[in-house]
């Protein structure tokens, strides 16, 4: 529980260092970077097994970031674990920054370059392959959004990953609803999702996205199922956390200007003086 | 050079991975439905823990082995070279390339091998669209021999590559395998133009110097299997010997070696060079010999061509 009441203040915290990097940036994915926070938190805070400092550490759980354009809320979760300097944060975006608008493993903790949608789960079923042959005992979690599953190459993999029974590789679809045209399912339908998964041999599970508690021993209990890859359909809410930019399609890659950073900040301070509160 | 005895690169490539694979426990091959075509059933039987079949899926098999990649395995993918560098391009681009993912793809049936397949199995675009992308090493070996030393090469240089090889059995080049990279070989030396070629073309342009000899023409014949990484000072120093170039592809005319070589002494020592390949158009239908002829990327063919062009450009010779 007391893991549960810090990591629900990592998460505002996070949301703070994604709105800061934007603005600065003058460029970002705001929604998409808001929705995930909590799956990366949990991930990176409670479950996988990572060092800061080796990040090349040989049997370490590997994490595919397939939706890149959520990079401000990965980058703000290894700069605060430490894998590089928080302060490296403000050169986001900027003229010749390490730190570029979708991930490249040039930051350190970044697996793989991601950006263009679809490629990350193959990457995946990959790095999971690699660990049977190996005999080793790392995980592969690949985190997607929901509208990249619009790409078949999403759905050539799936259909690989389960026939080599990768119970090590674990996906997760940030359900938030929207893309950037919209609606998900008006721009391309894409219910029923539990069961398209599960006809592609996957063993579905439903989460509350944003439910630290939830996710961490959801994590924490695979595989449920012996032999099969397990997708988690973690239900979100695009732009989590300011409720000007909550379910609004628009804020997809908005930048917020100096009145709207202020009330976003404002109200994300607001929630974390309630979570002391609740101390 | 033996003009009796022919094979295909394919088995060559396939045996040098049955050989190295025995002591590198990191090889691993991935293909799409293309044992057959990449002749590795039996590395398939030997090695099944190793070999990873992923259907008729191009973009997951390069996807799959940047992963294993990543995870310290030396994939080397194998398939069809028109689907590789076309339907799998952005997963080279992104996946491999970008990433620096120590993957190896080795496009099989590569040019116009598949001959009356039609374009969609052709693979004419492929140097061209690989040497736009940064950080992946480009190869056309010319033989089996030297197709098994490239293998041999790459398996401990850790960066992406493309190699292409053909289909069908072609004459041995070479009478044993070595391979360098950005190394360009000198097959035979001549003062009155320099012949620049690569893949499977190189014995056409072999025989193509012969016939030229008979006509009091003297050619140097380079074979380039590195496109990139290239050998620039090879071919800087024969264009300043012979004063004109011609280059020789099974490649359309754009974006391939003739273009590089041209970049190159456009740069640093500007002579009349022309462009042997297939023109820009979806070629005739025909056996790849056939192809090849009507293209005039034969032996005869070549010799006609390079007659031609050193009379446009006789320097008063």
């Amino acid at each position: 529980m007391e893991q549960t009441k810090i990591l629900k203040k990592k998460a505002v915290q996070i949301r703070k260092m994604v709105l800061e990097m934007i603005y600065r940036a003058k460029s970002g994915h705001t929604g998409g970077s808001l929705s995930c926070v909590e799956i990366l938190v949990s991930l990176f805070y409670g479950v996988m097994r990572i060092d800061p400092k080796d990040p090349k550490l040989p049997d370490r759980d590997r994490f595919v970031m397939s939706k890149g354009h959520s990079v401000e809320s990965y980058y703000a979760v290894l700069a605060d674990l430490g894998f590089f300097p928080v302060s490296d944060l403000e050169s986001y975006c900027q003229f010749g920054s390490y730190l570029t608008g979708h991930p490249t493993t040039k930051v350190p903790g970044v697996e793989v370059n991601t950006g263009a949608l679809g490629h990350g789960l193959a990457i995946g079923v990959g790095m999971a392959i690699a660990s049977k042959i190996d005999s080793a005992c790392y995980k592969v979690y690949v985190l997607m959004g929901d509208g990249e599953l619009d790409e078949g190459s999403v759905w050539e993999a799936a259909q690989i990953a389960a026939h080599y029974g990768l119970d090590n590789l674990i996906g997760i679809v940030d359900r938030n609803r929207l893309q950037i045209s919209g609606d998900t399912e008006q721009v391309l339908r894409l219910e029923n999702l539990e069961q398209k998964w599960t006809a592609f041999g996957w063993h579905v599970i439903h989460v509350d996205g944003h439910d630290i508690e939830q996710l961490i021993n959801t994590f924490k209990g695979l595989p449920v199922e012996r032999g099969k890859p397990h997708l988690i359909i973690a239900h979100t809410i695009k732009g989590k956390g300011v409720s000007f930019i909550e379910n609004n399609k628009d804020w997809h890659h908005k930048v917020p200007n100096d009145e709207e950073l202020r009330m976003a900040m404002m109200e994300l301070d607001e929630k974390l003086k309630e979570l002391d509160a609740d101390e | 050079m033996n003009e009796k005895s022919k094979m295909a690169s394919r088995h060559m490539v396939a045996q040098a991975l049955m050989d190295l694979a025995g002591e590198d426990e990191a090889i691993v091959v991935v293909t799409s439905d293309a044992r057959g075509s990449a002749a590795i059933t039996k590395f398939f039987d030997t090695f099944p823990e190793r070999a990873i079949e992923v259907g008729i899926a191009e973009q997951s098999a390069v996807g799959i082995a940047a992963g294993l990649a990543l995870c310290g395995k030396k994939p080397f993918v194998l398939g069809p070279a028109c689907f590789y560098s076309a339907r799998a391009f952005e997963q080279v681009k992104n996946d491999v390339a970008y990433t620096g993912a120590n993957v190896k793809i080795i496009g099989v049936s590569g040019g116009v091998s598949y001959g009356p397949l039609g374009s969609t199995h052709h693979a004419l675009h492929d140097v061209a669209a690989f040497r736009a992308i940064p950080n992946i090493d480009v190869i056309l070996p010319s033989d089996a021999n030297q197709a098994y030393a490239v293998v041999k090469h790459l398996v401990n240089r850790e960066r992406p590559a493309y190699v292409r090889i053909g289909r069908n059995p072609i004459p041995f080049v070479y009478d044993e395998p070595f391979f360098e990279i950005a190394k360009g070989y000198v097959l035979r030396s001549g003062a009155d133009v320099t012949i620049i070629a690569c893949g499977e073309v190189v014995w056409h342009a072999l025989k193509a110097c012969e016939i030229l000899s008979k006509e009091g023409i003297e050619a140097t014949l380079i074979d380039m299997p590195s496109i990139k990484p290239i050998d620039e000072e090879t071919i800087i120093k024969s264009a300043r010997n012979a004063g004109r170039v011609v280059t020789i592809e099974e490649h359309s005319v754009h974006g391939g070696l003739g273009e590089a070589v041209s970049a190159i002494l456009g740069k640093n020592f500007p002579v009349p060079i022309e462009i042997l390949g297939i023109p820009d158009e979806f070629p005739v239908t025909g056996k790849q010999e056939e192809v090849l002829s009507h293209y005039d990327l034969d032996a005869v063919g070549i010799a006609k061509r390079v007659q031609k062009f050193l009379r446009r450009f006789s320097h008063g010779r």
